[in-house]
């Protein structure tokens, strides 16, 4: 299951202890060495950077992962869905992830449920933009994960104009499984240490930019200014 | 500024500020502030964007912008063969697809001809009816919980789940079930649902009850519907309104009684009709329409005929999948059917009935082939919400978000 | 839905009348118990007047088809109901591509009073097909962002679309990074 050059033997152990997903994803795609050709140093803080050794770590992902603050943002059909999420038989309270906030800046969790058109696009961006770190995005259903039922001129898929953790397949999604999703990304966030978001997904590239401008700086987390519009 | 951005991009990102007229003694105006309700807010039902011009706290004039969930179904419709059409026409108007599937296949059968067996009428109907209820509940949930009554939400959800887990019972899927078919519906009902159905409508009364005792008793959302922004049956003619905001104003304009389809006439029941036109009524015909609903649906159960629940005109319909193994002709209907989809002889025509928000049209236009030359959806949210300015201008900005919530627009059937 | 001959008797006085004239009414047809009238786009205003003095007050629906490769390609339908006997006719017009101009009948004006129910319903015409509604009050896209450019529900329009992203293309995403 190795991908690159075979490891040698001294290095097996460490190599095997790396989250699975960093080995798979290879690093390549994000202008890393891979971690089978680094050398003992390299490894050692590649290692360190990676893996949770910290008690303090793990009790702050479990915060976090267990009040989440979803935003109330539907867009469409798996909107309906999202209700019934929400509503008494598959209670999304029990979780604890009920306090749906109307505002993105106090919300952390943004659940795209429905299709996202050209025209909303840019709005969703600015409304994650004005989220706060750290913040996660669900992709509900099928229309946003990939185009869905409509592959056509008016969609847009979420991953081209925001990093998206979890993607909820179905048309829509039962309760059952936005909930299997969501739990999904209360593991994750369990699991994983708290790196810079845009370098965790991949993410560089898309910031927002103007045209008249080129690319903004890029930093962790720089939110696009710009006049306020929608 | 960039010439390469456009007049548009420019008008958007300024801001205005116009006088109103209305001259204060030391020579000061009034001022008119443009509020902008942007595509997300938690009041607006959807993606839906106002720009509200403000004298203080009444507003004087709305300008709704839509579009935000633009999907391009039509266009879609008319890459795809006629049945695969269906489940890409029940995602306009979210809350009502069975209607949807209904309107279309009804347009298309008018075309093709072909008769659609009583059972698959009084199925129809059931689903039908079944979702003006649950569409009905979803409504009285939001716009409770937009007056502030958050508890109504959790009650509607409750009864909404019965009802889907009908849906799921009868097609396995609980939204978009793709139930309907052009000829009749995908299968039979299977056993177990009758009783099932039987129990749901003897709760659903009693729960409706409840909703009407708690929010009529409720002071605040009497205040704030009682009286608020009527409107009379004339203007909402004018500017095409039809369905419970029609019927609230006085005018007994259903489709299931004037001009039945797919066995309406054959069923007893009432149509609500207000009086004043003002918000209470357009919730009162709403809640009473649930009543409506429960009976119709009670009498198509006891009243559910034997027989075919799909036409057996095999080149509209698939064989049953027992013949396959038996007769030729059906292999090659099924294999044709599948492939290609069923011609339909070339023509337009505009097919209408009742949705929970108005009439709802499907014009369809064949030129010969197997797949739609045009689809039109008339959806009824995208006519009604013209009268949204009419009926909130000089009122509150509290009023209008009442307007909003009673008007039951559904941002999916407007942008479709 | 007024019977055949009904509607050849629509036609014949619509016809009769000054304000459309026998150029007016171009076609009739009634096709699975529906009436329809084909008419030339000049007289719009004054075939939906005329039909609203015979009862058919409530406008239903105002939508537009494209007709490639048939010529003219643009049509556009008018639904009128008449409530008080159930009835149903529609109107239909025909313009090209060159001249997609048609008068609006959304304002009043001296000819009568106007529809404005079309209010919405025409911008999606002009929005999807490319049809100018003169005199409309405010035509603007409604479903399309403002600025966009093409008519997209016009039969040669490309459908458009997104590869989905598979593992075998996977490198190919997030255009703007790689």
């Amino acid at each position: 299951m190795a991908i690159g050059p075979k490891p040698a033997a001294g290095d097996a152990l460490r190599v095997g202890a790396l989250p699975s997903r960093e080995l798979l994803r290879g690093g390549e795609l994000l202008g890393h060495t891979h971690p089978a050709s680094m050398d003992e140093t390299e490894l050692e803080r590649y290692v360190q950077e990676r893996v949770l050794t910290t008690t303090l770590d793990k009790a702050v992902a479990w915060g976090r992962s267990n009040s989440f603050f979803p935003l109330a943002f539907g867009l469409a059909c798996c909107a309906m869905e999202q209700f019934h999420t929400a509503g008494p038989r598959m209670d999304i309270a029990r979780f604890g992830f009920e306090a749906f906030r109307a505002s993105p800046r106090q919300a952390d969790l943004i659940i795209l449920a429905g299709r996202v058109s050209i025209k909303m696009a840019p709005i969703i961006r600015r409304l994650y933009d004005q989220m706060l770190e750290p913040k996660w995005a669900i992709s509900m259903g099928a229309c946003c994960s990939s185009m869905g039922v409509f592959n056509n001129y008016a969609l847009v898929p979420a991953d081209k104009f925001m990093p998206i953790d979890v993607h909820v397949p179905g048309c829509p999604p039962r309760p059952e499984g936005l909930m299997h999703g969501i739990l999904k990304l209360r593991k994750m966030v369990q699991d994983n240490p708290d790196a810079p978001w845009r370098e965790r997904y991949g993410a560089i590239g898309t910031e927002e930019c103007r045209q008249d401008q080129g690319v903004q700086s890029s930093g962790a987390g720089t939110s696009g200014e710009g006049p306020a519009g929608a | 500024m960039n010439a390469s951005v456009s007049d548009y991009r420019r008008q958007e990102e300024s801001i205005t500020i116009s006088a109103v007229g209305e001259q204060f003694p030391d020579g000061s105006h009034d001022e008119l502030l443009t509020l902008n309700f942007g595509p997300h807010h938690p009041a607006t039902h959807g993606v839906l964007r106002l720009l509200v011009n403000l004298q203080g706290e009444v507003v004087r004039s709305i300008k709704p912008i839509v579009g935000y969930v633009h999907t391009g179904i039509e266009k879609t419709a008319e890459d795809k063969s006629y049945w695969k059409v269906i489940p890409v026409v029940e995602r306009m108007d979210y809350l009502s697809y069975y209607f949807n599937a209904m309107a279309f296949c009804g347009a298309v059968e008018t075309l093709v001809e072909v008769e659609v067996p009583k059972r698959a009428q009084y199925l129809r109907i059931i689903h039908l009816e079944l979702n003006r209820i649950a569409s009905h509940l979803i409504w009285l949930g939001t716009s409770a919980l937009d007056l502030g009554a958050v508890s109504i939400f959790l009650y509607c959800l409750r009864e909404r789940e019965q009802v889907l887990d009908l849906f799921e019972m009868s097609s396995g899927q609980r939204m978009h079930t793709r139930y309907f078919q052009v000829g009749g519906v995908i299968e039979d009902i299977p056993k177990g649902f009758e009783e099932k159905v039987r129990a749901f409508t003897k709760i659903m009364p009693g729960r409706a009850d409840e909703y009407g005792a708690i929010l009529n008793a409720n002071e605040i959302v009497l205040q704030r519907l009682r009286g608020t922004c009527p409107l009379d049956a004339q203007t909402l003619l004018s500017l095409g309104v039809s369905g419970p905001l029609l019927r609230a104003a006085g005018n007994p304009w259903d489709l299931r009684k004037a001009d039945p389809y797919s066995s309406y006439e054959d069923f007893n029941f009432k149509i609500p009709v207000g009086t004043v036109g003002d918000n209470y009524d357009r919730f009162a015909v709403r809640l009473a329409e649930i009543y409506e609903s429960v009976k119709i649906i009670d009498q198509a159960i006891d009243g559910l005929p034997e027989g075919p629940f799909i036409t057996s005109d095999r080149k509209v319909a698939l064989p049953p999948r027992h013949e396959l193994a038996t007769s030729m002709e059906a292999l090659i209907h099924h294999f044709k059917l599948v492939t290609e989809g069923f011609r339909v002889p070339p023509g337009e025509v505009y097919y209408a009935i009742e949705s929970p928000r108005g009439e709802l049209g499907c014009f369809v236009r064949s030129d010969g082939s197997s797949k739609p030359a045009r689809v039109h959806m008339r959806d009824p949210s995208f006519v009604n919400l013209q009268a949204l300015s009419k009926m909130a201008e000089g009122s509150y900005i509290a009023d209008m978000i009442a307007t909003l919530a009673m008007l039951d627009p559904i941002l999916g059937g407007i942008d479709r | 839905m007024p019977d055949a001959t009904g509607l050849q008797l629509l036609a014949h006085e619509l016809r009769e009348s000054d304000a459309i004239g026998s150029e007016g009414v171009l076609d009739t047809l009634h096709f699975r118990g529906r009436a329809s009238l084909t008419i030339a786009p000049e007289r719009i205003r004054a075939v939906l007047l005329a039909l609203r003095e015979r009862g058919y007050t409530f406008l239903a629906s105002v939508h537009g088809v494209d007709y490639l490769p048939h010529e003219p390609r643009l049509g556009v339908h008018y639904e009128l109901l008449d409530m008080s006997r159930v009835d149903r006719v529609t109107v239909k017009l025909r313009v090209p591509t060159d001249a997609p101009e048609v008068d609006s009948v959304t304002p009043g004006g001296p000819d009568g009073p106007g529809w404005p129910t079309a209010d919405h319903q025409e911008r999606e015409i002009y929005d999807m097909f490319g049809v100018v509604f003169r005199g409309h009050p405010d035509l603007r896209r409604i479903l399309m962002p403002e600025d966009y450019e093409g008519h997209p529900q016009r039969r040669d329009f490309p459908v458009g679309g997104e590869p989905v992203i598979f593992t075998f293309n996977e490198g190919e995403r997030r255009g703007a990074a790689r």
